[in-house]
């Protein structure tokens, strides 16, 4: 459950946006410059806005008003960028146990998530040397790694092509079977959103347009359709 | 042995000692102060980094009276020392000193660059995987500006080794104690038929610096892994 209120202005970016969502995987929709990543990096503390207050399950990491910003590092927020960000110096290995604890536990998720992703092949490999969609999958498993209460996902199909886009997606619909993370989506395309998300909250320039199910999103596409660059 | 008479050897032994021992004292200040360079904005910034370059600015000699202003027996900096019955001045540690201080400045430079160089980005994905400040220090930063580091030791070394003003005004010429290799070949020009001394220790300082040379340009040119990917 995420529980979020934003405002904040830095040059051609003029947030101001205020939602609430109860859904397991929320896509957060818009066109590009819309502020979705602003949204994103609020949420994991990278971002600090003029004024905010977020709560995660009912756990405020940030609250402008009072005073309460939980830093980045504790706020147990799995974040999967655009372009991976990979450690270049680490093997896939230590890049998914980077943010895992060393408890006994811990191998066994790391186990369930390298099956799950299938990265088992690529192990020893370093991040140079893996293909777009092999890295994106690694990013996936490194956040899920960290034990989130949310992960965040911004883009993270765009620049790969078609059939890696569709594998990732493909791995990102069985984690949503299979493990029970509040995800959040950013993204500007449509199917996507249709693919992954239980509820769609759509923005443009900075504010709310649109809060729906993903069945009346999927019913009345075509009226999302122009926040949705054409790929 | 013929290849250099003993006083000569003791001169280049002296002189690698120096070399050696001033980059591992100013090692951590260096990184200490590339690191608050690099990646904070205080007020006085420009009034440090004056300071830092200073040595490279000032004549050797003026840097090494103010040595011996600091660190002489009625020194603020040596009387205090005395209190521990620690003497710098005209002894070989005082050498370390005058040549850390001279290779300070190229130490601090090698390493701000290459910690400028590590991706902001990265370190903030360690954030969001739980990593507070140190462990982002030594586990993304340092391994990923490692080759820019030891190439500003290489320079360092390289600087000190052939350090000369600043340590004959603050230490002087001591045979034994604080004549190095440069202060040995100042010695030997300033005496009737010491011009094949001065060959000899000039060939060694050329091997030396040839060394270091090639030593900070093969580490600093660049990362395996990313040679792999620009490939």
């Amino acid at each position: 459950m995420l529980e979020l209120e934003l405002r904040h202005r830095a040059g051609d970016l003029d947030l101001d946006l205020r939602f609430s969502t109860q859904a397991r995987t929320l896509g957060l929709f818009g066109p590009s410059g819309a502020g979705k990543s602003s949204v994103l990096n609020a949420i994991a503390g990278l971002l600090e806005p003029d004024h905010g207050r977020i709560a995660l399950d009912g756990d405020i990491v940030l609250d402008s008003a009072a005073g309460i910003r939980v830093p980045t590092a504790q706020r147990r927020i799995g974040y999967v960028f655009q372009d991976g960000r990979l450690f270049p110096h680490l093997s896939v290995r230590h890049n998914l146990l980077y943010g895992a604890g060393a408890q006994h536990e811990s191998r066994r998720e790391f186990e369930t998530i390298v099956d799950l992703l299938e990265l088992g092949s690529l192990l020893e490999r370093r991040p140079q040397t893996l293909s777009g969609g092999e890295r994106q999958r690694v990013a996936v498993g490194r956040a899920l790694l960290s034990r989130p209460r949310a992960l965040l996902l911004d883009e993270p199909l765009t620049g790969l092509h078609a059939e890696a886009r569709q594998q990732v997606l493909d791995y990102l619909q069985r984690l949503k079977r299979e493990l029970q993370v509040f995800t959040v989506l950013v993204t500007h395309h449509a199917d996507e959103v249709a693919a992954l998300a239980d509820e769609v909250v759509r923005i443009s320039a900075g504010r709310l347009v649109r809060q729906v199910p993903i069945a009346e999103f999927i019913a009345r596409r075509a009226a999302f359709a122009p926040a949705t660059a054409t790929r | 042995m013929t290849l250099l008479a003993p006083d000569e050897w003791q001169a280049l032994a002296l002189s690698l000692r120096v070399g050696v021992l001033s980059v591992v004292f100013a090692l951590p200040f260096a990184l200490a102060l590339a690191w608050l360079l690099s990646r904070k904005r205080f007020p006085g910034r420009l009034l440090l980094e004056s300071i830092l370059f200073l040595p490279l600015i000032l004549p050797p000699v003026v840097t090494g009276y103010a040595l011996l202003a600091l660190f002489g027996r009625h020194g603020p900096l040596g009387e205090l020392l005395g209190t521990f019955g620690i003497v710098v001045a005209f002894r070989w540690t005082g050498a370390v000193i005058a040549a850390a201080v001279m290779g300070f400045p190229l130490l601090v430079l090698s390493i701000r660059a290459a910690f400028d160089n590590v991706d902001r980005r990265l370190e903030a994905a360690a954030e969001t995987l739980g990593a507070g400040a140190w462990r982002r220090f030594a586990t993304i930063v340092l391994p990923l500006s490692l080759r820019g580091i030891v190439a500003g030791c290489v320079l360092g070394f390289a600087r000190a080794f052939g350090e000369f003003g600043a340590t004959i005004s603050f230490v002087s010429n001591i045979p034994g104690e604080t004549r190095t290799l440069p202060i040995a070949i100042y010695e030997l020009l300033n005496v009737p038929g010491g011009m094949p001394g001065v060959r000899r220790l000039a060939i060694v300082s050329l091997l030396v610096a040839f060394g270091a040379s090639a030593c900070a340009t093969l580490v600093a040119g660049g990362a395996p892994w990313r040679r792999r990917s620009d490939a």
